[in-house]
């Protein structure tokens, strides 16, 4: 476990390498497009991704509980579910993360924070509700191996990164559509107009696969790890039939978040490339490596 | 010639040395893990310890006829009390008879509907039986690193340091016979 967690972190850099290349890529052919000149594009591009990933770092998560509407839970209201999280980490071997609740009748769930000393767990009442113990044991065991992983940090760096990217690509999209850049035409601007189209279509769908795969794999690995917590992977596996038999849809849940939920927080309409584009593995898959175990 | 040897001499001494140290470090850094879940259990054993005279009196105002359950309790808390700071076994035994007199008072309480109405009689069986279930967890933590360094201590050419430096074996927090199962009680 411990070599997996460290294989994580790696991965982490990669990640963050491989994005600021990209963004990276952007900025140069953004500099040659507006100015001429590679070396502002360049650099604004950078800053706008460090300052953005600082953010997203030391404040990401208190973003995503005000996104989703989340409260904190108190006892004695929530003193079950204080409690079972509070076991669960000790099982872990965690420092316990914060609680909070989402109102909603839906079922589901995320973790976030930029390591196990500042995390937070969130769930929403139908979970609560809805599941007994076991289940929801397996729930929050699986959310607290995403923070024991730290996935956590990786996947909220990630989006942000995609939305860097995204955002790069819509502002490149938009003077290209409404004549922006420079207008003494020479022949250089046309190729870079070309490449910028490319790339500003191009860069959101690469950066999406980026995450897409990181975030995969991570859910098979995080119900592997919830399952070694409760020592009853049955938990967790009950808990995601029920899931995928609820009809709710949560509400306040984005784009920007759907990714960290333990399901696909729209239900299973919205996926449109299904498999390639979706942030988590079929229920089905899920279940059937939980119920082998 | 000579100096070559000595060089070779000097190599194998300088990893064998090192190797010591990285042996001794790893075994010190899993006990050091022992006591800090330990730990995590006494803090739970604790809570529960203080909860229980709480309950007690809750209890006692509804139910005058349970005298046994209660002597259980007063038994299993006076064991707990003489229990040394490291005694495991001492206190894992004092923590299933704790145990087992908190479920038979709340199998009891099912006949007493007025005890179970009450709202500091449910705040305290869920505080309860969150701590039970943290002591589980706290158990599986514990064991679990008790287990790693059985391994560490086992394997050849570890084993030779841990007797080297007497970093010796700690004991398992057993569990109750029914412990395992009532995890799963819903009350």
């Amino acid at each position: 476990m411990y070599e997996q967690i460290a294989s994580n972190k790696r991965k982490t850099y990669l990640l963050f390498i491989a994005f600021f290349l990209l963004v990276g890529l952007m900025g140069y052919v953004f500099g040659f497009f507006f100015w001429g000149n590679w070396i502002p594009g360049f650099t604004i591009a950078w800053i706008i991704a460090i300052v953005f990933s600082l953010f997203s770092y030391y404040s990401g998560h208190k973003m995503v509980l005000a996104m989703t509407k989340a409260k904190e839970a108190r006892k004695p209201k929530y003193a079950y579910l204080i409690n079972t999280v509070e076991g669960l980490s000790i099982a872990a071997g965690l420092p316990k993360p914060k609680v909070y609740v989402i109102e909603s009748d839906a079922l589901n769930a995320f973790a976030s924070g930029r390591d196990p000393k500042n995390s937070i767990v969130c769930v929403t009442t139908g979970l609560i509700e809805r599941l007994n113990r076991q289940e929801l044991e397996g729930v929050l065991a699986h959310e607290l191996s995403h923070i024991k992983n730290y996935d956590i940090r990786t996947m909220m760096l990630a989006a942000t990164l995609v939305g860097v990217v995204a955002f790069m690509s819509d502002i490149m999209i938009r003077s290209l559509w409404f004549g922006g850049g420079r207008r003494d035409n020479n022949g250089g601007n046309a190729i870079f107009m070309v490449i910028g189209i490319v790339l500003a279509i191009l860069a959101p769908i690469a950066a999406y696969l980026i995450k897409m795969a990181v975030s995969r794999k991570r859910e098979y690995l995080a119900d592997a790890s919830g399952a070694m917590l409760t020592r009853y992977p049955k938990g967790l596996a009950d808990a995601l039939r029920k899931i995928s038999k609820d009809p709710h849809i949560l509400k306040s849940a984005s784009n920007a978040t759907a990714h960290l939920f333990i399901s696909n927080p729209f239900g299973k309409r919205k996926i449109m490339f299904s498999n390639l584009f979706s942030t988590h593995p079929p229920l089905e898959a899920r279940i059937k490596k939980l119920e082998a175990m | 010639m000579v100096s070559t040897t000595l060089w070779i001499v000097i190599g194998v001494a300088a990893i064998l040395v090192l190797w010591i140290i990285f042996a001794f470090n790893s075994l010190v850094r899993l006990r050091n893990r022992i006591e800090n879940a330990w730990s995590q259990i006494d803090v739970q054993l604790k809570k529960r310890f203080d909860l229980v005279p709480n309950l007690v009196k809750t209890v006692k105002a509804y139910m005058k006829h349970e005298r046994e359950t209660f002597e259980e309790i007063t038994k299993a808390r006076s064991i707990m009390t003489k229990a040394g700071e490291g005694d495991v076994k001492k206190k894992a035994q004092a923590n299933n008879m704790l145990t087992d007199a908190l479920k038979t008072i709340f199998a009891v309480a099912e006949n007493y509907p007025k005890l179970r109405a009450s709202e500091n009689f449910q705040m305290l069986q869920e505080e309860l039986s969150g701590i039970e279930n943290k002591i589980a967890y706290a158990r599986q933590f514990y064991n679990d690193q008790v287990l790693k360094l059985d391994n560490a201590t086992d394997v050849f050419p570890t084993s030779i340091i841990a007797k080297l430096f007497n970093i010796g074996k700690k004991d398992y927090f057993e569990a109750g016979k029914e412990e395992k199962k009532s995890v799963e009680v819903k009350f």
